[in-house]
């Protein structure tokens, strides 16, 4: 039941692929550019590659509602193995996107998404993550596109705001901030918008 | 200071502010992050609390009861079947008055097994003589923490007291939250002194020997009377709370209640969903209200009764099924509330919500449209029913 002041996002990931992670962080950052924030996952049995959901709402107001979000603005899917089996589009808004982690493009990945005639976004989330953390850690570059698709923050603050956020998050290990911040403006200029 | 904290973040923050004396530490989903937090606090250095990790719930609240019988102030976090393995221990926490403080993140009970939220862990024990308050959000789990130990430590009380909030719903949502500065925390919970302990060398005592039955009833009634106390420096608690942090807390929270016709009573995180359909029904001029139980030990039914006194038909919300056959235990409170009125309100019950089920501000509209019928005829219809259950009419 969003209004215009506010913006839903529903993320779904698998168990392990830090969609979680990504769903707080966004909250985090949102909030600390004044805006009220609501990032929370929806738990089943918890297990590695098990399907999750996570959700965020992030408005001018506080939001007292405290259920999942059924009508998103945005749809991100940090795995696309998740298209065979979930209806990621399921009450998507008609003027929203759908963000997707796929060496594919928008063209390619439309004929998988039921119908969906909106948007559609898609970003290689893994070649980006492999190549400036090393590793497959899709949940940063898909934060990266959710915030540029969706336009919710500015861009230049939410990457300044993030990077005071990492700066906590990684005191132990601070190599780590470079290769994230290069991680999130690479994705926020690769991200395909069809 | 402006935050933003999941509620367990925020309850275990509340923790190291207090910097308690002890933790019996036991992890449980969905409380297991309080004690995780609060190691790191321990490990840092940043509290100087006896960190006790154990090897069951019945054990941490063992460690818990004696530590504050010894005269030291403690405190644990557990859901679930890990506060129904602490039963038999939370009657012998409450009857030798031992004013401990547990986060209790709220969670159904097995079986069938399920992690999610409901009340049947809290409201099973109900009657332990545990002062109990429930959250609303992120916000109401910290005020409330800080809020348990002037309420449960004062003289005339004595009892321990379970700082709810609703699982995962709460505890694991990230949101908005206003902190204290931690030296306003401190000269607001003050120093724990109390008049007798275990190692009071000067008057030394016994704690928890057996009671004979020419002695028995008199220390329940004293219980019961502490009880009663209780309702009373709660509400002095929430007036000092507000002079310094600026948020109001009552007994239980009315919202538009003011000319409310139609009303709900429920507790925890539906509340804020219910008050986003009251608005929206409020605009199509629905006189519709809510009354948010946040105190449900002492349970305050006199004044339940007159929030409710001028309405035409109430919905209580239960969250726990009870299995009394009879309706939840929040409606048979708000029933017996209720009795001593001229006039009564129709009164119905709806079970909803159990192991997790979503409620949405739909949900919560088609309530209110079920009020407003039974307003419009007079007939209540079935009284006891259970809302949202896949493959059956919606009664609701």
């Amino acid at each position: 039941m969003a209004t215009n002041d506010m913006v839903e996002i529903r993320w779904h990931g698998r168990g392990g692929q830090g969609a979680k992670m990504a769903c707080l962080l966004l909250a985090d950052v949102a909030g600390l550019e004044g805006k009220f924030v609501q990032g929370f996952p929806e738990y089943g049995p918890e297990r590695m590659g098990a399907p999750i959901t996570a959700y965020n709402r992030i408005s001018e107001k506080r939001c007292s509602i405290h259920s999942n979000i059924y009508y998103p603005d945005y749809v991100v899917v940090v795995d696309e193995t998740l298209l065979d089996s979930v209806d990621v589009t399921g009450g998507l808004k008609e003027g929203g996107a759908i963000i997707i982690n796929t060496p594919s493009s928008p063209q390619e990945m439309r004929p998988r998404l039921g119908g969906w005639a909106g948007k559609v976004c898609t970003i290689d989330a893994r070649r980006i993550s492999e190549e400036f953390l090393g590793r497959n850690l899709p949940n940063t570059p898909m934060l990266a596109a959710a915030v540029k698709v969706s336009g919710v923050l500015e861009t230049g603050r939410f990457l300044d705001n993030i990077e005071e956020s990492f700066k906590h998050k990684f005191a132990a290990k601070p190599q780590l901030i470079e290769g994230n911040m290069a991680t999130l403006k690479k994705s926020m200029e690769e991200v395909q918008i069809g | 200071m402006s935050h933003r904290l999941s509620g367990n973040e925020a309850v275990a923050y509340a923790m190291k502010q207090i910097n308690p004396d002890v933790m019996g530490a036991f992890p449980i989903t969905p409380s297991t992050e309080i004690p995780e937090y609060f190691a790191d606090y321990v490990a840092n250095g940043e509290v100087n609390t006896e960190y006790v990790a154990v090897e069951s719930e019945h054990s941490s609240m063992s460690v818990c009861i004696a530590a504050q019988a010894a005269g030291a102030r403690s405190v644990c976090a557990t859901s679930s079947c890990g506060l129904a393995l602490m039963y038999e221990l939370l009657y012998v926490a409450a009857s030798c008055r031992l004013p401990i403080t547990l986060a209790c993140v709220n969670r159904a009970l097995s079986g069938p097994i399920n992690i999610n939220h409901d009340y049947s862990d809290s409201m099973g024990a109900r009657d332990s003589g545990w002062i109990q308050i429930y959250a609303e959000n992120n916000q109401e789990a910290y005020d409330n923490f800080l809020m348990a130990m002037p309420i449960g430590e004062t003289p005339n009380v004595r009892l321990p007291v379970m700082a709810c909030m609703d699982g995962f719903i709460t505890s694991h949502a990230v949101e908005n939250i206003e902190l204290l500065e931690t030296d306003a925390v401190r000269r607001f919970i003050g120093e724990y002194n109390p008049e007798h302990y275990l190692l009071k060398k000067e008057n030394p005592l016994a704690v928890g020997p057996y009671d004979i039955s020419p002695y028995y009833m008199e220390h329940k009634v004293l219980e019961a009377e502490a009880m009663k106390a209780a309702k009373a420096r709660i509400l002095e608690v929430a007036a000092a709370f507000e002079k310094i942090s600026g948020r109001h807390y009552g007994l239980f929270e009315e919202y538009r209640m003011e000319d409310a016709e139609l009303a709900l009573v429920l507790m925890g995180s539906t509340a804020g969903t219910a008050k986003a359909a009251i608005d929206k029904l409020r605009e199509d001029g629905v006189k519709a209200g809510l009354v948010k139980i946040r105190v449900f030990r002492p349970f305050p039914g006199e004044e339940l009764a007159r929030a409710l006194a001028g309405t035409r038909a109430v919905a209580v919300m239960d969250k726990s099924e009870g299995f009394s056959a009879n309706g939840g235990p929040l409606f048979a409170e708000t029933c017996g509330a209720l009795y001593g009125l001229k006039e009564r309100p129709h009164l119905i019950d709806i079970v909803y919500g159990l192991g997790g089920r979503d409620v949405r501000v739909e949900d919560i509209e088609k309530v209110f449209g079920r009020l407003a019928n039974i307003a419009a005829t007079g007939e209540t219809g079935p009284v006891y029913v259970h809302m949202g259950q896949r493959s059956r009419e919606e009664i609701a």
